[in-house]
């Protein structure tokens, strides 16, 4: 079935939010680098390719706090690639204005937890441009990059994952790499999609996650969540960060004999339902974790999905293993974080059930 | 380009810094034993004059007593040792997260409390250690809450960012930039409804004066009338962006258009305490009035800042040499002969000793109870349900 009076063939059906169809395995040379330069590699590259795109933010001219926009102003010259003051409803809306006349904008919000400025422009102004003017116009080429998550010592304010507030709203894209390879990835596709994105970057991961990044111009799809490991036994399903903590206890877990499939979902909305819901119809429990609180976390839309499509199929109630309903903490954090133990502790309470 | 207006404004100042020095006319000290004598009233020109918009300026000849200087002088002096003790604390990982020190900008927190009562609110954003101490917090509350102890202020719950102190008024340690100023304009709010001449002062730095919600909150309240004192702490950086470069118009004391404001030397407490005075006064009977406070910073942003990519270290140490606040208390101090310079270094000698007590008793102190986690997320009696990890393995009912 395709809507196709409704502009480009937008055609309803297995994976239809992707921007392309072929999926390219990248291969596996590249050099071994972190988060913050694969992320800084894809911001070169979207601004090579496209002269129309720009990178702006707060203090990203000098390279960014993280150090993901390095060298970017250098060569791209300060007309492209230039510092906001401290305004993020400003610099949210200014991107959507760039936007709306075709350009590439890619606004950087400096953490995530300061992006509630802008939350209107994002959620009113941009998510429902294209809907509200018939298709008229469009702000397809918003990119909205910021960090999020726990850093270990963040506090209220430097660790907030709002991801849930984002994937509530129809119109937006929210898109969440776990490692270097898959940022560069996802980011080009995600700059290149033609639909607003807030792309979040897991802070801890910037200097911490290394992997051998392709050097060349490579995307990765989007709407594609992807099994990082198969397995019989019950679907772990995350994203970010929080899938090392995963894998932690994938292996651990193992040597009880347990076998877990383990699956990225990188795009949060619109998400891969079927590649979940295969999974889980293949090992009859699920479990979902992210650092957010857990009421009303994306957790709690994929769990309800699920129960939905598979309810007959299931063996356990849906476990989440999520932060705790208190704002983050400082002191607190170990508490407060889904760590290993709590996911290896839920994993076994849902296989035994 | 902001390195050479300062170095041209910091000679003038220090120009005018060694005028009320040299001219006895001015102080009646000379003439009387100052020490310990409560009468005296000195009266002691500003570093420079104020500069009004769309206001009179008030007069810059600021009456002191003797024993005012001696406690501004100590007064900073502790805030001085307090931060560069939680420099050291955080360099030895044993204050975690943020930390935003406020050593250099010491007399707009002094000049601010002589000027007010503890009934007046005054409200900040982050960098806010010297300001808790000033409206009355104590040293060990203070170290507390950086390490995350019980017995800090916000029962180690809030840190470096959150100091609060409910009984004087002081209304806290922001995270968001800018957040708290319209925060402010509501508390202002509620004290003209509550008609007891108590007014607010919000401060916030040169970084956040480009925040949308500074605006509204600017509007309404004069559109209301509110006796809220806006206070643009400007140390000329916001983080590593030096003013020129975010703002259009670095005049934030102009910025508020309709509403009157006032230029101070953020670095003389006098002058601090003069301009609190008299936008106290304003306030009450006329509505918000802005004060931009030009001070300094000789820290980075927070430790995690060198602070030293985006200035030069000669416009740090000129600062220092010419219009440190404590310095120049000290020199009016020592020109009045209201004290000698050894019972000033004595003096700080006790200071130095009373804030590593403070550190060690702090050091003492617990971390908070792991059931604290959940306790005031809502007020308490809510009794509603919170799931932790697993469902069937953490479940609380919040207190």
């Amino acid at each position: 079935m395709t809507l196709r009076g409704l502009g480009r063939g937008i055609s309803i059906g297995k994976r239809c939010f992707s921007s392309f169809t072929e999926v390219e395995k990248p291969p596996m040379d590249g050099k071994p680098i972190n988060l913050f330069s694969a992320i800084n590699q894809a911001l070169h590259i979207a601004l090579e390719t496209d002269p129309r795109a720009y990178v702006f933010g707060e203090d990203v001219g000098f390279g960014g706090v993280f150090r993901c926009t390095t060298g970017l102003a250098d060569r791209f010259g300060r007309n492209r690639v230039f510092n906001t003051p401290l305004c993020e409803q400003g610099i949210a809306g200014f991107a959507i204005g760039l936007a709306a006349m075709g350009n590439r904008a890619i606004a950087e919000i400096q953490f995530a937890d300061y992006i509630y400025p802008a939350f209107d422009q994002i959620v009113n102004e941009a998510a429902k441009f294209r809907y509200r003017s018939g298709n008229q116009f469009n702000c397809g080429g918003l990119t909205i990059r910021s960090p999020y998550g726990a850093v270990g010592h963040g506090g209220h304010y430097h660790s907030q994952s709002p991801e849930a507030f984002f994937c509530h709203v129809p119109g937006l894209k929210v898109v969440i790499p776990r490692s270097p390879r898959q940022a560069k990835g996802l980011l080009l596709a995600c700059i290149r999609d033609s639909n607003p994105v807030v792309f979040f970057e897991p802070k801890w991961l910037y200097r911490l996650a290394v992997e051998e990044v392709p050097e060349h111009d490579y995307m990765l799809p989007l709407s594609q969540a992807e099994v990082i490991r198969q397995g019989s036994d019950i679907t772990l399903v995350g994203w970010g960060a929080q899938l090392s903590v995963l894998e932690h206890a994938c292996d651990e877990v193992a040597k009880d004999g347990i076998s877990c499939e383990l699956i990225d979902l990188r795009t949060l909305i619109p998400w891969d339902k079927e590649t979940v819901e295969a999974s889980v119809r293949k090992t009859g429990r699920l479990l979902v974790s992210h650092e957010a609180p857990v009421t009303g976390g994306f957790g709690a839309e994929i769990s309800a999905s699920i129960a939905e499509r598979c309810f007959l199929r299931l063996e356990a109630p849906v476990a989440r293993i999520c932060g705790l309903d208190t704002p983050f903490p400082l002191v607190y954090e170990p508490f407060y974080m889904p760590t290993k133990n709590k996911v290896l502790d839920a994993i076994k309470a849902t296989v035994n059930y | 380009m902001a390195v050479s207006r300062l170095a041209s404004s910091t000679s003038t100042v220090s120009k005018l810094l060694l005028r009320p020095l040299s001219a006895p006319p001015f102080s009646r000290s000379f003439s009387e034993a100052a020490a310990g004598d409560d009468q005296t009233v000195l009266t002691i020109e500003t570093s420079v004059p104020f500069t009004g918009h769309k206001i009179d300026p008030p007069s810059r000849s600021v009456e002191a007593t003797p024993k005012e200087l001696f406690s501004f002088f100590r007064d900073m002096a502790v805030m001085r040792r307090m931060e560069i003790a939680a420099d050291s604390l955080y360099k030895a990982k044993l204050i975690r997260g943020f930390c935003h020190l406020y050593d250099g900008q010491e007399a707009v927190a002094v000049g601010m409390e002589a000027a007010i009562t503890k009934r007046d609110c005054i409200i900040t954003a982050y960098r806010d250690h010297c300001i808790f101490l000033g409206r009355g917090g104590k040293l060990v509350e203070a170290f507390s809450e950086l390490m995350g102890r019980r017995t800090g202020c916000s029962k180690g719950k809030g840190g470096s960012m959150h100091f609060y102190k409910k009984e004087a008024g002081f209304y806290g340690g922001h995270g968001i930039v800018g957040a708290q100023v319209p925060l402010g304009c509501g508390l202002a709010f509620a004290q003209k409804y509550s008609k007891d001449e108590t007014v607010t002062f919000a401060l916030y730095g040169d970084g956040a004066a480009n925040q949308g919600q500074l605006f509204e909150a600017l509007n309404i309240s004069a559109l209301w009338d509110l006796p809220v004192i806006l206070v643009c702490e400007n140390n000329h950086y916001g983080m590593g962006t030096a003013e020129w470069r975010a703002s259009k118009s670095p005049a934030y004391y102009k910025r508020g258009d309709y509403v009157p404001g006032l230029k101070v030397d953020g670095m003389d407490v006098l002058a601090v305490k003069q301009a609190c005075k008299f936008a106290k006064e304003h306030a009450l009977k006329n509505g918000p009035i802005i004060l931009e406070m030009d001070t300094y910073r000789y820290h980075g942003h927070s430790m995690s800042d060198p602070g030293s990519t985006y200035r030069t270290r000669d416009e740090i140490s000129g600062i220092r040499q010419e219009r440190d606040p404590i310095e120049r208390v000290r020199k009016l101090i020592l020109t009045h002969e209201i004290a000698s310079a050894s019972e000033l270094k004595d003096i700080e000698k006790e200071i130095r000793k009373k804030v590593d007590e403070a550190i060690a008793q702090a050091k003492e102190s617990p971390m908070p109870d792991p059931s604290e986690i959940f306790s005031d997320v809502y007020v308490k009696g809510y009794g509603t349900e919170v799931f932790g990890a697993d469902r069937k393995e953490v479940k609380a009912v919040l207190p």
